[in-house]
């Protein structure tokens, strides 16, 4: 069974003349306890198929799955302790007024867990967070302690599915590979299956086993992870993108857009 | 004649608790070249920018023994003399164009004003020189984007439009603080490819600000490191992936990689040190 | 010496990065924001007149050097300071400065009532619409718009009409016309606090519509509002004064500001003091409302709140 299904997914924004088609014909899927990383540039329709899974993008047509249930309009809690996302800038995922004790307790109340003291220590102590941080606000943290605060956040309905929308796309390159190897750890302890969007293609071979290639709302080309490595693609967008991230010289005919 | 000299520059914000220094007495010299300042946020390059064109809003105060363009010490200027500096001789291209253009302004009267602030020249010949400066920038349609209002260009195309307007009264020295950090990779090529252009056609410095080690290596000449306001290392560029300082060789261990896959990576172990030691020198 | 150690133990308890209770925490946040406020002399100097004048509120019996409704015929009009009344008397000889104070009880009661009805009816009206957008959004604001096309003391004026003459029915009419801006500003906030993504993210944890409402939102747009109120204070202060004005506040013989001008006034020219006393009380508090509201404004604006 796969960990997310989806075929023929079409999202749109506005109705009418101003409807913008975000996704379009989209299908893909995420193995259980696989990671699948989309990666293309802004306005691509990527982080759209993250936030029309979460029930976040409200017009959509297609089939969902997940985990074996297909969705409806609505999401239950049952869903929301299958599936978590974690948000691209740590800097507005926070509430600006809530502590991070505040914040914990808030989410583990509302999947009905009891023993909440001894769960927010544990959920800190797994993000690499002292006890001390735990009263602190998120203007007292840093933007890779948010970040973490926001994965443990993630974690505490204890999902089988993490959904990644560029968390590292605002921090520093150096804070970025804690929090990655942070990502690669929770993943190996928890059996997690991610899909994570970026437009940074190192981070995505990093963190994934399969990469599709989204243009204009449309995946254009779904590959391995090795076969991005060694340049084995057939679409020229994606080795357009490619050649692009390496520092390489690109054809200028798609380049001039 | 260098095109700027900097000697031990320092940037100072009061705060509740104390003075806040964010570059801590730097030196460095500019000449025709495209200069690199890397570092992460808070490391002080953004203010160092800032505060070579003395941007540096109050409380905040820019202390220096010297900052001289093609000579001439901009440190005794007064707010009259540095407004004709600014765009004359030495012009700065921000992060992100949404930011920086005005948007109820169309694109040609913003860079025709940007043209006619500087010279006394009439209408039809600013319109002149703003088209051809559209044209230098690689845009197709110049006459459709001069009538066109900011919010309908793209972030490339915007970026491009502030790179016209920047470099239209024809100054020695850009500086450019992460242009492209807000494009998407593609475009970002043809930013820089423009960039590059056009202040190697001009005999132009450039000072170019950013976080991203591997755009400044390839993009640049010469590389200041930057560390919570010093310069920890300065390298050519081409050489920075031969870095010595541990600072720099952290931040490139600890990139992801296609090329050279590993299942951890290199995390940076901050020696205090660093921030104790004195500032490397980064004169030519 | 103890002493000493004690005071900076408890600024190092409240100015810790790494407060290890909840109350500490809370108490911590508050304590940033008071060194802040603090720091503001204008807001500062506002805050010491309502404080000033609460204390003269609360301890008008003992202060007020006469009753403040005892008439005395034979001592009619006394200009400043003569035969022992320090503003002077009106026009049945009552003294003005024992009026003056027994009537900040009565512009204080006015205040606080209007500042506890109006925002939170607006609050609630504004973050209901703002949250659920559609047909209730478009309902709530259409009827806002209404309220908000009268002008203020026409609408309050009505309202006293229908309602009667009276302390009680002043406030009201007066809160049923304040709370349209409010509702507007709560709206305004709401829509872009809606989109953001801390809201998303709670959202993600089964949150329904009333707790993403009452515990995301409204902490956010409180500070805005308080702001809000806190320069509107002068106009409700003017409004009530001005219902008093025209017969329809606080009745006779209550020591109501409003009330007193508009007495007063059919002696501006002979005996000024009668209604410029009580008008420069009206001028003060109403000023150091305002000085609070700019100073409440940089301390609590949540856009740059923390930095």
């Amino acid at each position: 069974m796969n960990a997310v299904d989806i075929s023929d997914l079409n999202v749109w924004f506005g109705k009418g003349r101003d409807r913008v088609d975000a996704v379009r014909n989209v299908s893909l899927t995420l193995a259980q306890g696989g990671s699948l990383g989309l990666v293309g540039e802004s306005g691509s329709g990527k982080s759209t198929i993250l936030r029309a899974l979460t029930g976040l993008a409200p017009s959509w047509t297609g089939q969902m799955t997940v985990a074996g249930k297909t969705l409806g309009r609505r999401r239950t809690r049952t869903f929301y302790q299958t599936v978590q996302m974690v948000f691209q800038d740590p800097y507005a995922s926070l509430h600006p007024r809530h502590s991070i004790d505040q914040v914990l307790s808030e989410t583990l109340t509302l999947h009905g867990y009891r023993d909440i003291e001894p769960r927010i220590e544990k959920l800190l102590a797994d993000v690499g967070l002292g006890p001390s941080y735990r009263f602190r606000y998120p203007h007292q943290l840093s933007g890779g302690q948010r970040q973490r605060v926001a994965i443990a956040r993630a974690l505490a309905p204890e999902p089988a599915i993490l959904l990644l929308d560029e968390p590292t796309s605002a921090l520093d390159v150096s804070v970025q590979a804690e929090i990655l190897n942070l990502l690669t750890d929770i993943r190996a302890e928890r059996d997690l299956s991610y899909m994570m969007v970026s437009h940074d293609l190192a981070v995505v071979g990093h963190m994934c086993e399969r990469i599709a290639v989204m243009q204009n709302g449309e995946i254009v080309e779904t590959m391995s992870v090795e076969d991005m490595r060694a340049m084995r693609m057939t679409h020229p967008y994606s080795k357009h993108l490619l050649s692009a991230s390496m520092g390489l010289p690109t054809d200028e005919a798609l380049s001039d857009l | 004649m260098n095109l700027l000299d900097v000697d031990n520059l320092w940037v100072k914000f009061p705060t509740r608790t104390g003075i806040f220094d964010a570059v801590r007495g730097i030196s460095f010299s500019l000449g025709q070249e495209r200069l690199g300042i890397v570092g992460e946020s808070g490391s002080g390059k953004s203010m160092t920018g800032r505060a070579i064109l003395k941007l540096i809003r109050p409380p905040g105060q820019i202390i220096a023994d010297r900052i001289a363009i093609e000579g001439d010490d901009i440190i005794a200027m007064n707010e009259r003399q540095m407004r004709k500096v600014r765009g004359e001789r030495i012009s700065m291209v921000m992060q992100d164009p949404k930011f920086s253009l005005n948007p109820v302004m169309t694109v040609g009267d913003q860079i025709m004003e940007a043209y006619r602030t500087h010279t006394r020249s009439s209408k039809t010949d600013a319109k002149r020189k703003a088209l051809e400066m559209l044209e230098a920038v690689s845009i197709r349609a110049p006459e459709r984007v001069f009538r066109a209002y900011p919010h309908e260009m793209s972030g490339g195309m915007g970026q491009r439009i502030m790179i016209a307007m920047m470099l239209i009264p024809d100054p020695r020295i850009l500086i450019a603080d992460e242009p492209t950090s807000a494009l998407d990779v593609s475009v970002q090529t043809q930013v820089l490819g423009i960039i590059d252009r056009l202040v190697k056609e001009r005999g132009m410095g450039l000072i170019f600000i950013s976080h991203d080690l591997n755009l400044v290596s390839s993009f640049c000449d010469r590389v200041l490191i930057m560390y919570s306001g010093r310069i920890v290392e300065t390298c050519q560029a081409d050489k920075l992936h031969e870095a010595q300082h541990p600072y720099t060789r952290g931040l490139l261990n600890s990139l992801p990689r296609l090329d050279a896959p590993n299942r951890r990576l290199e995390v940076l172990q901050r020696d205090p040190a660093w921030r104790d030691a004195p500032s490397v020198s980064g004169r030519i | 010496m103890t002493d000493q150690v004690s005071q900076s133990g408890w600024r190092a308890w409240l100015t810790t990065d790494t407060p290890t209770s909840r109350r500490q925490a809370k108490l911590s946040s508050w304590y940033h924001g008071w060194l802040a406020f603090r720091g503001n002399t204008m807001a500062m100097f506002g805050l010491g007149i309502l404080v000033f004048l609460i204390l003269i509120a609360i301890f008008a019996p003992l202060i007020a050097p006469h009753d403040p409704l005892a008439q005395d015929l034979g001592n009619r009009l006394k200009p400043l300071g003569e035969s022992g009344h320090f503003l002077g008397t009106d026009s049945l000889g009552r003294d003005i400065l024992s009026r003056l104070i027994y009537g900040a009880r009565i512009t204080l009661y006015i205040v606080i009532l209007v500042a506890l009805i109006a925002p939170v009816v607006g609050l609630f009206i504004g973050t209901v619409a703002g949250y659920t957008g559609g047909i209730i959004d478009a309902t709530l604001m259409r009827i806002t718009d209404i309220f908000l096309a009268f002008p203020r003391l026409v609408l309050a004026l009505a309202f006293v009409a229908a309602l009667g003459a009276g302390i009680e029915n002043a406030v009201l009419a007066i809160a049923l016309t304040a709370w349209p801006p409010y509702a507007r500003i709560a709206r305004a906030e709401t829509l872009t606090i809606r989109n953001s993504d801390y809201i998303s993210a709670v959202r993600l944890q089964g949150a329904g519509p009333l707790r993403i409402i009452t515990k995301h939102i409204w902490p956010l747009c409180l500070s805005s509002l308080i702001v809000r109120i806190t320069l509107d204070m002068a106009g409700i202060i003017l409004a009530a004064a001005g219902l008093g004005f025209l017969g329809m506040g606080a009745q006779p013989p209550t020591p109501e500001w409003g009330a007193m001008i508009s007495e007063g006034r059919r002696f501006i020219l002979d005996h000024w003091w009668v209604a410029t006393m009580p008008g420069l009380a009206i001028f003060t508090v109403s000023l150091a409302f305002n000085l609070l509201g700019d100073g409440l404004r940089d301390v609590l604006d949540p856009k740059d709140g923390g930095s």
